[in-house]
């Protein structure tokens, strides 16, 4: 009988995407280029959050953004649309989440030698993005109003790799027992540099807040 | 599905060490999967059966799992206890000032060809 050899490997499987997003961030480094990597649960409001900020932005920066679905295209139009900023879908093939892999393909897809700042809207979902590295420079996360405060309990690594917490739909703060300074204590329990913006998309309400965060995370990233 | 998306990421590495070892055909594939990881071990042997016989170097090749205890450490007294019993929480002296010390790997371990 044929002997069985064993090959010791000992490797996590998330090494060789590290490895890729360590690379890609060096390059859009160089280049000049910023990466934001927005993710959320489904329908938190990432879209309507990404034109309003834009609209506030486009004046200072070049913007493009790249919308990962698992089969759509809506979101994409809708940016174009409302923002005529070029903006492209990333098609996951029914993947729960883009690595640094997919990432790269999309950006082929964009002339970045105009462009200061690419935002990559995440397919929503709060588990599997936060695992893949997409070489991003800065992770944000959106988390609404009627999602609930306790969501960074039960989705800690999301919230421990993420530089601000966007906490969209506080217009309707009246309707939810949401409470704010709870939500910001675990966030920070989680993650003690997360920078926590509270915003409406609909009313506009903080968002000048975001936009200038992200203007000078954007400025910095050039130097 | 997340499943799904780390099984082509196993198929890859162990396609990369074949070739490295020069090995035809591939008969087991063990992991060490953590026990808070986020990945639940009967879906991956499950999308693994579906993937892997797609390729001929894994054809009827099997997926083993070993289970990695979650064990977190205290910051506040030094305490090592179970995670998924007490959570974040240190059952010795209440700090919640704690950190996992294993538990989350997803990690090819070996292959057996
Ligand atoms: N009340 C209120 N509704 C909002 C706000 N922001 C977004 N919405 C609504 O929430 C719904 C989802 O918003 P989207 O921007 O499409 O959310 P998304 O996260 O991009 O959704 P997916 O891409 O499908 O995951 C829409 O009906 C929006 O009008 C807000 O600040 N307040
Ligand atoms: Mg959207
Ligand atoms: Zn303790």
């Amino acid at each position: 009988m044929e002997a069985v050899k064993v090959i010791e490997i000992k490797k996590s499987v998330f090494a060789e995407n590290e490895q890729d997003a360590n690379q890609l961030r060096k390059e859009l480094k160089g280049k000049g280029v910023f990466l934001l990597n927005l993710m959320s649960s489904p329908g938190s409001g990432k879209t309507t959050t990404l034109i309003q900020t834009i609209n506030r932005l486009k004046e200072h920066l070049n913007i493009a953004v790249m919308e990962a679905d698992i089969d759509s295209d809506v979101d994409a139009i809708r940016i174009k649309e409302a923002t005529g900023i070029p903006s492209i879908q990333l098609h996951t093939g029914g993947m729960c989440h883009l690595d640094a892999e997919m990432t790269r393909q999309g950006l082929d897809n964009l002339e970045l030698q105009n462009i200061d700042l690419v935002i990559l809207e995440n397919v929503g979902n709060l588990v599997c993005p936060a695992e893949f590295d997409t070489g991003a420079a800065c992770n944000a996360m959106l988390l609404s109003v009627p999602e609930g405060h306790d969501k960074p309990l039960k989705y800690p690594l999301m919230f421990s790799i993420c530089d601000v917490v966007v906490v969209n739909k506080m217009d309707v703060l009246p309707y939810f027992d949401f409470d704010l300074e709870q939500c910001k204590e675990w966030i920070h329990m989680r993650n003690p540099k997360a920078e926590v913006i509270p915003i409406s998309a609909k009313t506009g309400e903080g968002v000048d807040a975001f936009a200038a965060w992200l203007l000078q995370k954007v400025n910095n990233w050039k130097l | 599905m997340h499943e799904l998306g780390i099984v082509f990421y196993i198929i890859r590495d162990v396609k990369k060490v074949a070739e490295e070892h020069r090995v035809p055909l591939v008969k087991t594939v063990v992991m060490n999967i953590g026990e808070v990881s986020t990945v639940v071990p009967e879906y991956l042997t499950d999308c693994w059966r579906w993937a892997a016989d797609k390729e001929d170097l894994l054809r009827g090749c099997e997926l083993k799992c070993n289970i990695i205890k979650a064990v977190t450490t205290c910051n506040a007294c030094g305490a090592e206890y179970a995670t998924v019993e007490h959570g974040r929480k240190c059952p010795l002296c209440g700090s919640e000032d704690t950190v996992l010390k294993c538990g989350n790997e997803v990690e090819i371990k070996e292959i057996e060809v």
